[in-house]
C-alpha cells in the first residue's frame, strides 16, 4: 500500500478525467439531504457530506432492478422468452466518497450474494465492476458505533482507495490494483511526503476517540438462542413501540432481502426484484394465508435475532451491522440497536434479567 | 409541556392503583434528541419512565386499536381527535379508555431542526417559560424560537385542547382562531397552480419516496388488515418505484383518510426523507369542510361523511 497526495486544487480536474473510463457516482445533497447519485456531467460529488439519508447499497443493489424482460408480441421470435435487458451496464463505475462504514457493508451481504451454491450475477456483476474511493470520517455522529460493530472512521478493509481530508489536500491510501488503476486514471500521481501513514495514523486515533457510543458483542455467540428467542424482557417494550415500516430496512446498508415481481406493461413483461422487508406482514405470508411471524413482535425479534444472533452464528463473522446508526437516527418510534444489542448481548436466562443501557 | 410530567405520573399511578386500567400509554425517553418512543407502563416503576414534552409528536391512538384491555391514554387535541374516530369506527370502546388530557402547546418538527442545525444534534433542551428551544452538538449550540422550528400542523392547530377526555393534566390553553391562522394556505396555493405546475409539484413531492410505508404505519387511520398495496390477489398496485405506483399508494391512502384525518402529522414526522404528506391530507381536510361542513374527530357520535348517504350530499365533485 502506498499513500499519495491529492492537492484540492486537482480534485475537480481528476474527477473530470475519471469520466473517460468510469461511470461516477456520489455523495450530492438533493432538498435537505445527501443521497449517493450519478454524477452527471460537470457535477462534482460533495466531499463536505457528512453521510447519505439511505444507505449507498443502492449502487450495488437497486430497490427497484429489472432483471429480465420478454416480449408478450405473438409475432416476435422472442415471444415469451425472457432475456436480460439490453441495458444493462456493467462497464466500469466509481463510488466517490463512499465512509468506510457503509463500504464494510459490501463485506457483510456477499456471504448472501456470493456463496459456493449460488452466484447472484446482478449483485457480484454490480459489485465487481466497481472501484471503491473512500472518504475516512473524522466527524462522526452521536448515533454512530462502527468502532464496536466491526468498522470503523478509518476502516480500509473494503476499500481500493481512501481519502484523508488533510483540509487543503487529500492524503489517499491506495489499497488494491483497482485503486491504482483509478488513481492513475485521474493523473493523481504524486507521492505523499514521508511521515503520511503517521498523519493518517493519527488522524485514525482522533476520529476513534469521537465515537462516544458502542454496542456489546462478546456473549452473543455463546447466548443460547432460544433463551433470546423467549427474551420477553427483551423484545416486548420495542414491539409494541415498533410500528412495522420498512424504514429500518430500507435504510440500513446491510439488510439484503428482495421480493421478485412480474409486471406487465402493455406487449411487454418485465421480472423486477425489489427490496423487501421483514417488518412487513406479508415478507412471510403463505398462500395458504397462515403467517408464521404473525404478529409485530415475531417481526421485531425477526430483524434483531437475524443481525444480531443467526448472522452471528451462521457466518462467525461478527455481527450484520457497520454501526452507521442510519436505523437509529431514522426510526420514527425510536427503537434503538444499540440498546437492544446490549440486552441480547447482556441476557441472564437463569433470571430473565438484561442490561438496560441509555442507548 | 415539561411541567406536565408530575401531574401524568400521579394519574397514571391512581388509575394503575385502583385498578381501573391495565395500562397506561404514553412515552419514555427516547435515545436521540426529538425522538422519545411509544411506551406503556403497566407498574409505578414504569410510570417514571413516562416523559412529556414537545417531542411527542407521533398519535398514540394508533397503539390502542383493536385492544381489549382498559387503557388509561395520553391525548393531546389531535390524538384525542383520533381517539374520537376510533370509537366511532368501532376500534375501541369508550368505556375502555380512560383519557388523560393534555392542553397541547404544539410539538417540534424533527426534520426541519435536523436541517438548521450545522451538525448532527446531540442534544436538544427546552425552555418552556421563554418558549426558547436550545440545541448543540460538536462545535456549535444554538437557541431558537419554538415557533420557528414546530411541525407546521401544530402551528396551524385550531384544536389544541384534547376534545374528549376523562380529567386534565393542567389548564387548557388559548384556542387559536380562524381569524389568526388559514389552516388551508397551502393547499390554496397548490390549488392555484396550473395542471403542469401541479403535476411538477406533486412528482416532486413523491420523487424521494421509498415506500416504506411509514407514513402509513403512523397513521392510526390506516388499520386495515390488509392496505390494498399489500393485497396480492388481486393485486392493485405494483411493488417497485416505478412513479404511478408510488403515486396510486399516496393518492389512494389520502382518499381513504378523508373526513377521517385529524392533521396530527404523524406521517410527516414519521417519513424517513422528508416528504409532506399532509399536501395531500390537507386537501382533502379542506374539501370535507367545504362540502360537508366536517372536521374530523370532534365527536363521538355521527360517522364521517364519506362513510354514510344523505339524501342532500353535495354531488358537484362527482358530476
Amino acid at each position: 500500500m502506498r499513500v499519495i497526495r491529492i492537492d484540492k486544487s486537482d480534485w475537480d480536474a481528476g474527477v473530470e478525467k475519471l469520466r473517460d473510463t468510469y461511470r461516477l457516482i456520489g455523495p450530492v445533497k438533493e432538498k435537505f439531504y445527501h443521497t449517493f447519485a450519478a454524477l452527471e456531467a460537470g457535477q462534482i460529488p460533495d466531499m463536505e457530506y457528512v453521510n447519505s439519508r439511505i444507505s449507498p447499497k443502492y449502487a450495488i443493489y437497486p430497490q427497484s432492478e429489472i432483471i429480465l424482460s420478454c416480449s408478450l408480441n405473438e409475432d416476435d421470435e422472442d415471444y415469451k422468452i425472457y432475456h436480460e435487458p439490453e441495458d444493462k451496464n456493467y462497464e466500469q463505475k466509481a463510488v466517490l466518497g463512499i465512509r468506510p462504514c457503509d463500504a464494510d457493508s459490501f463485506e457483510l451481504v456477499r456471504v448472501n450474494f456470493d456463496t459456493e451454491e449460488y452466484k447472484d450475477p446482478y449483485w457480484l456483476r454490480a459489485y465487481e465492476s466497481t472501484t471503491f474511493v473512500g472518504l475516512a470520517c473524522d466527524s462522526p455522529c452521536p448515533t454512530c458505533f462502527c468502532t464496536s460493530a466491526g468498522s470503523g472512521p478509518y476502516s480500509d478493509k473494503n476499500l481500493d482507495i481512501m481519502l484523508v481530508d488533510k483540509q487543503d489536500h487529500y492524503l489517499a491510501e491506495i489499497i488494491t490494483e483497482k485503486g491504482e488503476k483509478l488513481a492513475k486514471a485521474a493523473g493523481w500521481q504524486t507521492e505523499a511526503e514521508e511521515g503520511a501513514t503517521d498523519a493518517i495514523d493519527k488522524s485514525r486515533a482522533d476520529a476513534e476517540s469521537k465515537i462516544k457510543s458502542s454496542v456489546g458483542t462478546e456473549n452473543l455467540a455463546k447466548q443460547s438462542l432460544l433463551d433470546l428467542y423467549e427474551a420477553t424482557v427483551i423484545w416486548e417494550k420495542p414491539a409494541f413501540a415498533c410500528i412495522n415500516c420498512g424504514t429500518c430496512t430500507y435504510a440500513c446498508p446491510t439488510c439484503w432481502c428482495f421480493d421478485i415481481q412480474d409486471e406487465v406493461h402493455g406487449k411487454e413483461s418485465f421480472r423486477i426484484r425489489n427490496w423487501d422487508s421483514c417488518m412487513y406482514p406479508i415478507f412471510t405470508t403463505h398462500a395458504s394465508g397462515h403467517n408464521p411471524r404473525g404478529t409485530k413482535l415475531d417481526r421485531v425479534r425477526q430483524r434483531f435475532m437475524h443481525k444480531l444472533k443467526y448472522y452471528v452464528d451462521k457466518y462467525e463473522n461478527g455481527i450484520q451491522c457497520t454501526g452507521c446508526g442510519r436505523c437509529v437516527s431514522l426510526c420514527p418510534v425510536n427503537i434503538d440497536i444499540r440498546g437492544i444489542c446490549n440486552m441480547m448481548n447482556s441476557y441472564d436466562p437463569e433470571s430473565c434479567t438484561c442490561e438496560v443501557t441509555a442507548s | 409541556m415539561e411541567s406536565y410530567i408530575d401531574k401524568i405520573k400521579e394519574i397514571s399511578k391512581r388509575l394503575l392503583e385502583e385498578g381501573k386500567v391495565d395500562m397506561v400509554v404514553g412515552y419514555r425517553r427516547g435515545s436521540v434528541p426529538t425522538m422519545h418512543q411509544p411506551f406503556f407502563a403497566r407498574s409505578k416503576a414504569e410510570v417514571d419512565e413516562l416523559v412529556w414534552d414537545s417531542n411527542c409528536g407521533l398519535n398514540l391512538a394508533n397503539y390502542i386499536t383493536d385492544s381489549q384491555e382498559n387503557i388509561g391514554i395520553l391525548a393531546t387535541g389531535c390524538n384525542s381527535r383520533n381517539i374520537a374516530v376510533h370509537i366511532v369506527e368501532g376500534k375501541v370502546k369508550r368505556e375502555q379508555l380512560h383519557i388523560i388530557g393534555i392542553p397541547c402547546k404544539g410539538m417540534i418538527d424533527r426534520h426541519k431542526l435536523s436541517a438548521m442545525a450545522p451538525a448532527p444534534i446531540a442534544s436538544i433542551e427546552e425552555d418552556e417559560e421563554k418558549g426558547k428551544v436550545t440545541i448543540s452538538g460538536e462545535g456549535f449550540s444554538d437557541t431558537l424560537n419554538k415557533t420557528e422550528v414546530m411541525q407546521e400542523n401544530c402551528t396551524l392547530c385550531l384544536h389544541r385542547n384534547p376534545v374528549i377526555y376523562d380529567e386534565l393534566v393542567a389548564q387548557e390553553v388559548a384556542e387559536q382562531s380562524k381569524d389568526e391562522v388559514d389552516p388551508h394556505a397551502r393547499v390554496k396555493e397548490i390549488e392555484a397552480m396550473s395542471p403542469e405546475d401541479k403535476w411538477a409539484h406533486f412528482d416532486d413531492l413523491l420523487s424521494d419516496c421509498i415506500r416504506c410505508y411509514a407514513c402509513r404505519n403512523a397513521c392510526p387511520l390506516c388499520y386495515c388488515p390488509l392496505c390494498f398495496v399489500d393485497e396480492s390477489h388481486p393485486q392493485w398496485v405494483g411493488k417497485s418505484l416505478d412513479p404511478t405506483d408510488v403515486r396510486t399508494f399516496h393518492f389512494l391512502r389520502a382518499y381513504h383518510c378523508a373526513g377521517r384525518c385529524t392533521d396530527c402529522g404523524a406521517c410527516v414526522r414519521s417519513c424517513p426523507v422528508g416528504i409532506n404528506v399532509r399536501d395531500f391530507t390537507k386537501k382533502l381536510e379542506k374539501d370535507c369542510m367545504e362540502l360537508f361542513g366536517w372536521e374530523a374527530g370532534l365527536t363521538t357520535e355521527q360517522r364521517p361523511p364519506l362513510d354514510t348517504y344523505k339524501p342532500d350530499d353535495p354531488e358537484e365533485f362527482i358530476k
